[in-house]
C-alpha cells in the first residue's frame, strides 16, 4: 500500500506492506536512524516520535496508521544550526551516555516543555517515565530538561 | 611495560575538559550516531534465528524445504549445514564450547537451531515459521540445586564421558585458618542467600553485519562488541580465517554492561549467512531474543557465615556458593578465576580469616553467569559480607554503621594483603563511610527512624561499605583463552601538533572519546579538542582485550599515559636541539619544555612536532616523529571503594518498596573527568535499585523463561530512581599512573546490598531477617507474613 507522511515538514511517499511498523519506515524507507528500535513492547521509548506533535512508541504504531499525519523526528529538533535547547541541555548536564535512548527522550521532553514551560523535577520524572534509560538512572535528564525550561524561559539568545 | 612509569606524579593535575563538552554527544543529540542497525550495506540481506521453544530436547529432524521456497528467502542454514564446515561448536571466553546451531539437542529455551538469510528483515522472520523441528522432549534441569543430583539428566552429553553437570570446583583461602576462627567465636551467623539471575538489558540489543569478500578472502564484521580484538582472534579459531584477514569493528554501543562481551551464536551465523550468500548478512536480536539467549548475570545460591567475638570484633568470613551457568559455560572471565574474584569477599573488613568454595553447574537455561558490571563476581561478594555485616549487627544488638566502623581496614594497614590472597592497593574506608554518614545525617535518620516506627511506619536505613578489585590484568594471572589482559595504546603527534589516540578498548556510553583525549592532552600539554580517539575496529587499533571489568581507564587509561609520556621523553631530545641545550637542563612545566633557571626558553610540543617532522638535524633516540605506542600490563588489580546508605520507606499494606534517598560516597582514586564518573555512579545505582527490588530473570519448572520481555523484566524507570546525594573521597591507586582505579561498577556492585539492607531494616520490626531479591511488593508482602522464601519456581 502507498502511504503519505509528512515527515520533519517534508510529505514522504512509500509503497509499503500494510503490517510495517513506523519505525521501520522511518528507518528503513526514509533513512531516517536517529529513531531507535529497543523492545517491541511499548516499554523502552527508544522509538518515541511526535505523532501530530504528540509523542508516540513508533515500534507500535504502523506506517499505515501515520498516513495523512505529520511525524517529527529527532533529526528535526535542530533548525538552521541552531541546537534546541533541549539538545543544548542533554549535553551540557551529561544527560546521555550511549545515545541510544536520547533521541526518544528528547522528544518527550520537547512536548513536555511546550505544555509546561517550568515543569518540576517531579513532573519531568512523570513525563519520562514511560521511557527507559539504562545509563544515566535519570538523575542528569532530570538536570538536561530544567536546564532547557531555563533556557527557553529566557527566550531566544 | 609493567608497574606505573611515572608514578603517581600528575595525579592532582588539571586536566581541561574538551570545549565543548563531551565530543560524543554532538552526533548523538543530533540522531547522527551510527548504531550496528543503523548501517547497510549495498546488497546487504537480512538474517533471524529460529530457536528452540523447549528447554532441553533431543533434535530429530529439522525440515527447511518450505522455507527455503520462499520467495524472499536466500538461505536457510542449519546445525548439520555448519557442522560439515566444522562450524556447528564455538569456544566460549570460558574455554567451553557452545552450539552456534543445534545439532545434537536443544539445552535451553530460546537456542539457536537455524538460520534464514532474506532479502528484508520481515521475510526473514516469515520464514522461520516455515521451518519445521520435531522434537523429543527431555527432563529439564532447571533448579541448579538439583543440578548434581545423582539422577539429573546429563545436559552436557555432546562431551565425551560426562557423567554430570558439574562445571568446576574451585576454592580460595584457607579452610582450616577459618574453621579455627569460627571454633573460636563467640558468635557466628549464617545465611542462606539467592543472588537472582539477572540481565544487563542494554537499550540496543547484539547484532552484526558480515560482509565476506569471496574475492579479496577478507571478512569484515559489524558488531555490538565490547571485545572487538578478542572476537577477531576467537572468529581466526572458529573459521579458520587468517586473522590479519579479519576486521571486526564496533560501531556506537547502545550500551553494553557486560551483555556485549561474549561471541554469541548470531554473529557466526551472520558469518555463515556471508559467506554462503557472497553478500553482506545483517543480524540483529529482538528483544526476547536478547533477554532469553544472550549473557545473564549472577544466579548464585550463596551459605555465607560470619564468626566474630562478643565485643563485635569480625574475626572470619566463609562462602559455599552454587552457581548456574546455564547449559553452555559461557562467562568471560581469566580462565584462572571460574568463579571470577569472588574470593573478594572479605569485603573492606580486617578479617583473621576466609574461605570460599564454589561448584558451577550446568542447567537447562540461557549461558553465561559473568555480566552486569559486576567486576568478575565482585557483586556478589559484596552482597554477601555486606549482607552478613548486617546480619550480625543485627544479632549483637550493634548499629551496623558503627559495627562496620570498628571492622574497616584502617588506611595504614594499605597495601593490604586478603584473607584470600588480594593485594589491596589503596584505602581509607573510614573516610569514606563517616563521609556517607555525615551527607545521610545518619543519626537524625535513625531517631526519625525511631519515630516512624512508634507509629507502625516501616523505614529501612540500609549501609553497605564495599570494596571492589577491577582493572583486571596482569597478564601473568589472567588471561581470556590465553589472550593475556593488557591492552595497547597508538599515539601519533601530526605535524601540526595535534594528535590521534589509537586504543583496544571500545566505549558503549562511558565517554572514552572524551576521557582518553583528556589523559593525553594534560600529559602533552594540548587542547583535548586536538586529541581524537580512534576505537573499536581492529583494522585501526592495536591489541587489547577491551572493556569490561572496569578495566578501561585502569588499563587502557594507563596505556595511553604511558605512550604520552613516551612522547613527551622524545620531544625533550627535539626540544634540547632546537633549543641547543642538552636534554638534561630541560624541565616539562606548564605544558612545554623548558631550560631549567630560564622558563621563557621553552619549547611546546606543536612546535616540537613540527620540527620533528622537518628538516632539523635530529638527536640520537628520534627518527623523525614523535609518535609512540605502549601496551600496559597492569602490576594488578586496582581496589575501588565506597560507602552507601539507602533510605527506604516500606508500605505495610502491600509490600511495596520506596527509595527515599541514596547517599553514595566512591573513591575510585584520581577522576579524570569528574561528570563522566558522577554519571557512572547515577547509572550503577539505579542498576542496584533495579536488581534488588524489581529485575530478575525467572523460570518454571519445565524451564520456560519468564522474563522474556520488558513487560515481565522490569527495570527502573524515573519515578523509581531517587536524587542521587554523591559525596567522594580521592585515594590514588600508587601503582596506576594516572593513580586511577575505575568506576564502571563500583554502584551496580555497592548498591543492591545497600537497597536489601535498607528494606530488612525496615522491616526488622516485623521480625523479618531476610529475604531474596528481587523485593518486589509480593515478595516484601510474603516477607511480612511471615514467608520469606517464595514458592515456586527459582528467582521467580
Amino acid at each position: 500500500m502507498r502511504v503519505t507522511v509528512t515527515v520533519n515538514g517534508a510529505e514522504r511517499t512509500a509503497e509499503v506492506e500494510p503490517r510495517l511498523l513506523l519505525i521501520h519506515l522511518l528507518r528503513d524507507h526514509l533513512g531516517l536512524t536517529g529513531s531507535h528500535w529497543g523492545c517491541d513492547t511499548s516499554n523502552c521509548g527508544a522509538c518515541v516520535v511526535l505523532l501530530d506533535g504528540k509523542p508516540v512508541k513508533s515500534c507500535t504504531v504502523l506506517a499505515a496508521m501515520a498516513d495523512g499525519h505529520r511525524v517529527r523526528t529527532v533529526e528535526d529538533l535542530e533548525r538552521d544550526g541552531r541546537l534546541d535547547p533541549v539538545q543544548e541541555g542533554f549535553a551540557r548536564c551529561h544527560g546521555l551516555q550511549c545515545g541510544f535512548c536520547t533521541p526518544g527522550m528528547m522528544l518527550t521532553a520537547s512536548w513536555l516543555l511546550d505544555h509546561d514551560p517550568d515543569p518540576s523535577p517531579a513532573a519531568i520524572r512523570e513525563a519520562l517515565s514511560g521511557q527507559v534509560c539504562r545509563c544515566t538512572g535519570y538523575e542528569n535528564i532530570v538536570r538536561a530538561v530544567r536546564w532547557a525550561a531555563a533556557r527557553r524561559g529566557a527566550g531566544p539568545r | 611495560m609493567s608497574g606505573a612509569a611515572g608514578g603517581p606524579a600528575g595525579a592532582a593535575a588539571e586536566r581541561p575538559l574538551p570545549a565543548a563538552g563531551r565530543k560524543e554527544d554532538a552526533r548523538f543529540i543530533r540522531g547522527r550516531g551510527r548504531f550496528l542497525d543503523d548501517i547497510t550495506l549495498p546488497g546487504m540481506l537480512h538474517g533471524a534465528i529460529l530457536r528452540s521453544p523447549l528447554a532441553h530436547a533431543r533434535i530429530a529432524s529439522v525440515d527447511t524445504a518450505a522455507a527455503r521456497a520462499h520467495p524472499m528467502v536466500e538461505a536457510v542454514i542449519t546445525g548439520d549445514m555448519l557442522a560439515e564446515r566444522g562450524l556447528a561448536w564455538m569456544p566460549t571466553l570460558s574455554a567451553d564450547t557452545q552450539a552456534v546451531l543445534a545439532t545434537d539437542k536443544v539445552r535451553f529455551q530460546g537456542q539457536e537451531v537455524a538460520f534464514v538469510v532474506a532479502r528484508d528483515r520481515y521475510a526473514a522472520r516469515d520464514a522461520l515459521e516455515l521451518i519445521s523441528v520435531e522434537y523429543e522432549p527431555l527432563p529439564p534441569v532447571t533448579d541448579a540445586r538439583r543440578a548434581l543430583d545423582p539422577d539429573a539428566p546429563v545436559i552436557r552429553d555432546d562431551q565425551p564421558g560426562r557423567a554430570d553437570n558439574r562445571v568446576f570446583d574451585w576454592s580460595a583461602g584457607d579452610l582450616a585458618a577459618t574453621e579455627a576462627a569460627f571454633a573460636a567465636a563467640d558468635v557466628v551467623v549464617t545465611q542462606e542467600m539467592h543472588y537472582p539471575r539477572s540481565h544487563p538489558a542494554p537499550l540496543e540489543t547484539c547484532g552484526a553485519i558480515a560482509d565476506a569478500d569471496p574475492v579479496t578472502g577478507r571478512l569484515t564484521l559489524w558488531s555490538t562488541t565490547q571485545a572487538p580484538h578478542a572476537h577477531r582472534t576467537l572468529y581466526a579459531m572458529i573459521t579458520g580465517l587468517p586473522e590479519h584477514k579479519i576486521r571486526v569493528i564496533s560501531p556506537d554501543i547502545g550500551g553494553g554492561f557486560g551483555n556485549k562481551v561474549p561471541v554469541y551464536p548470531g554473529y557466526l551465523c551472520a558469518i555463515a549467512g556471508s559467506m554462503l550468500t557472497r553478500r553482506p548478512v545483517k543480524w540483529t536480536e529482538d528483544r526476547s531474543e536478547n533477554l532469553m539467549s544472550t549473557t545473564f548475570a549472577r544466579d548464585y545460591h550463596m551459605r555465607g557465615q560470619i564468626a566474630a567475638d562478643a565485643d563485635g570484633t569480625i574475626l572470619a568470613v566463609r562462602a559455599s556458593v552454587l552457581a548456574d551457568h546455564g547449559a553452555f559455560n559461557g562467562a568471560a572471565q581469566p580462565s584462572k578465576y571460574p568463579a571470577g574474584f569472588f574470593h573478594v569477599l572479605t569485603g573492606s573488613y580486617d578479617l583473621r580469616a576466609a574461605y570460599c568454595q564454589v561448584t558451577g553447574v550446568y542447567t537447562n537455561k540461557a549461558p553465561g553467569g559473568v555480566a552486569y558490571s559486576c567486576s568478575f563476581r565482585v557483586t556478589e561478594a559484596v552482597y554477601l559480607i555486606e549482607r552478613l555485616v548486617d546480619l550480625l549487627a543485627r544479632e549483637l544488638g550493634a548499629d551496623p554503621a558503627e559495627l562496620r566502623m570498628r571492622n574497616l581496614l584502617r588506611p595504614e594497614q594499605f597495601p593490604y594483603r586478603s584473607a584470600t590472597g588480594l593485594r589491596y592497593d589503596s584505602g581509607d574506608y573510614p573516610r569514606a563511610l563517616r563521609k556517607a554518614m555525615q551527607i545521610a545525617g545518619y543519626a537524625e535518620l535513625r531517631a526519625e527512624q525511631a519515630r516512624r516506627r512508634e507509629r507502625g511506619e516501616l523505614m529501612g536505613i540500609g549501609v553497605s561499605c564495599f570494596t571492589e578489585a577491577v582493572g583486571a590484568g596482569p597478564r601473568k594471572h589472567m588471561d581470556i583463552l590465553g589472550l593475556g589482559m593488557a591492552d595497547g595504546a597508538d599515539l601519533r603527534v601530526h605535524p601540526t601538533g595535534t594528535a590521534t589516540l589509537s586504543v583496544s578498548c571500545q566505549t558503549q556510553g562511558q565517554g572514552h572519546e572524551t576521557t582518553f583525549a583528556q589523559i593525553v592532552a594534560a600529559e602533552l600539554g594540548l587542547s583535548p579538542d586536538d586529541v581524537d580517539v580512534v576505537h573499536g575496529d581492529t583494522d585501526r587499533t592495536p591489541f587489547g582485550l577491551g572493556t569490561y571489568g572496569s578495566r578501561s581507564t585502569a588499563v587502557s587509561g594507563a596505556a595511553a599515559a604511558v605512550a604520552a609520556r613516551r612522547v613527551r621523553e622524545r620531544a625533550r631530545l627535539v626540544a634540547a636541539a632546537m633549543l641547543e641545550v642538552d636534554p638534561e637542563d630541560l624541565e616539562w612545566a606548564d605544558g612545554a619544555w623548558r631550560v631549567r633557571g630560564d622558563p621563557e626558553q621553552a619549547r611546546r610540543i606543536a612546535e616540537i612536532a613540527m620540527a620533528a617532522h622537518s628538516g632539523l638535524e635530529l638527536p640520537d633516540g628520534v627518527e623523525g616523529h614523535l609518535d609512540a605506542s605502549a601496551v600496559y600490563d597492569p602490576p594488578d588489580l586496582t581496589f575501588p571503594f565506597g560507602a552507601y546508605i539507602c533510605v527506604t520507606d516500606v508500605d505495610p499494606g502491600t509490600g511495596e518498596v520506596r527509595v527515599r534517598r541514596f547517599v553514595a560516597v566512591d573513591d575510585c582514586g584520581v577522576r579524570i573527568n569528574p561528570a563522566i564518573v558522577e554519571g557512572q555512579i547515577h547509572r550503577g545505582l539505579a542498576d542496584g535499585i533495579g536488581i534488588a527490588l524489581m529485575q530478575a530473570i525467572a523460570f518454571d519448572a519445565d524451564g520456560n523463561c519468564l522474563s522474556g520481555s520488558f513487560m515481565d523484566y522490569l527495570l527502573p524507570t524515573s519515578v523509581e530512581c531517587p536524587s542521587p546525594e554523591l559525596g567522594m573521597t580521592v585515594t590514588p591507586s600508587p601503582h596506576h599512573p594516572l593513580g586511577a582505579k575505575g568506576i564502571g561498577e563500583s554502584a551496580t556492585v555497592g548498591a543492591p546490598a545497600a537497597v536489601v539492607n535498607s528494606v530488612m531494616d525496615a522491616l526488622a520490626p516485623l521480625g523479618v531477617r531476610h529475604a531474596d531479591m528481587p523485593l518486589t511488593p509480593a515478595a516484601v508482602w510474603r516477607a511480612i507474613k511471615g514467608c520469606p522464601i517464595r514458592p515456586g519456581p527459582i528467582g521467580g
